[in-house]
């Protein structure tokens, strides 16, 4: 396997280091010279100094031969344009870039760039997740947001408890996929009774997210 | 012809003398640039609008209305830049005349299959160049 970084910075340093230990081989286009250097001698990785945008350049890289390729510069715009080029120009099957702005992931997914993170996104949401609601944990989107595992503590006052699941009335894109009791995991089924205490995993389109957790929260949700 | 609704990306050289000939010529003008002194480089005669801001966001392309933009000419000086404001033009705001300056001819290619139009004063300059040895 075969991957190349664009971009310069610790986070490259630390990714080839991680594929590395992968035994992944990995090539570093930076444009900082002094960088280049230092991770030359630290890193087992092929590095390049140059413009990591260039055709040439993703070229003198191997682009061609990448299995995948991640854009990790600091402007948006540079990460889309290196991906459309490893994409379009030298057919790497697996392109990522980071979005600065989270506010460009939809324009990147429509200019054919699926895979894209955005940290600004990502430390948003965790803050906002544990500052808003402490009875409710966000665990991760599924098919890019379409659905969403969540964390859900009931307390003694919550609604729900004492209820049997299928009393609920659940909505149809919801469904509470499994019950923590102290040790035990149950998979509930309609007759599962709901426990103060009971830690829920759901999971949920985002559009019955809110009616679901009112329902089971009341005043906590 | 009828008053267009032009948005230019980029006040340098270029820019601000397409910004101030349309504006001069009639046309509805906004330009953006990163860099708020750019636009001393506008004509006396430019009589539209400016946004200073990057136009890698689209928040600020939004705030120049780009959605009702008849044209949009995107001649920063960072090709990229150029790229990025010409698709997001097309594909997400669906204006129907762009084009962007690219230097690097190398990286044209795969943006006339977008059906985006380049301009590229590389290409132009080397043309003029071989012109003028061959009338020699």
């Amino acid at each position: 396997m075969r991957v190349l970084l664009v971009g310069s910075g610790k986070t490259v340093y630390f990714l080839a280091k991680r594929f590395e230990s992968k035994n992944i081989h990995v090539t570093i286009v930076t444009s900082d010279q002094a960088e280049a250097f230092r991770f030359a001698r630290d890193l087992k990785a092929r590095v390049l100094v140059g413009d990591g945008t260039a055709p040439i350049m993703l070229r003198d890289g191997e682009a061609s031969r990448a299995d995948a390729m991640l854009a990790l510069l600091p402007r948006d715009e540079d990460n889309l344009v290196t991906c459309q080029i490893a994409q379009r120009m030298f057919g790497v099957a697996h392109v990522v870039a980071l979005v600065n702005d989270p506010g460009n992931i939809d324009l990147f997914h429509r200019l054919g760039i699926k895979a894209t993170f955005s940290a600004t996104d990502l430390l948003a949401r965790l803050i906002e997740e544990r500052t808003s609601l402490a009875e409710v944990m966000y665990l991760l989107p599924l098919a890019g947001g379409k659905a969403h595992v969540t964390e859900v503590l009931l307390p003694g006052d919550a609604p729900a408890v004492g209820r049997s699941v299928r009393d609920l009335s659940t909505p149809a894109g919801a469904l509470i996929a499994c019950v923590i009791r102290g040790e035990d995991v149950l998979v509930p089924s309609g007759a599962t009774s709901l426990q103060a205490g009971d830690r829920l995993i759901l999971i949920s389109q985002p559009e019955d997210y809110g009616t679901f957790l009112r329902l089971l929260l009341g005043k906590h949700a | 012809m009828a008053a267009r609704y032009v948005v230019v990306v980029g006040c340098g050289r270029l820019g601000s003398i397409i910004a101030s000939t349309l504006s001069q010529q009639g046309d509805s003008v906004v330009v953006i640039d990163r860099n708020g002194s750019a636009f001393a480089n506008l004509g006396a005669e430019f009589s539209g609008f400016t946004i200073a801001g990057d136009a890698a966001e689209l928040a600020v392309l939004r705030e120049a209305k780009i959605e009702r933009a008849d044209v949009v000419l995107a001649a920063a000086d960072r090709d990229n830049l150029n790229l990025f404001v010409a698709q997001a033009a097309k594909e997400l705001f669906g204006v129907r005349q762009v084009a962007a300056r690219v230097f690097d001819p190398t990286r044209e290619p795969i943006f006339e299959e977008l059906d985006i139009a380049t301009i590229s004063p590389t290409m132009l300059g080397a043309e003029a160049f071989l012109t003028l040895l061959s009338e020699e």
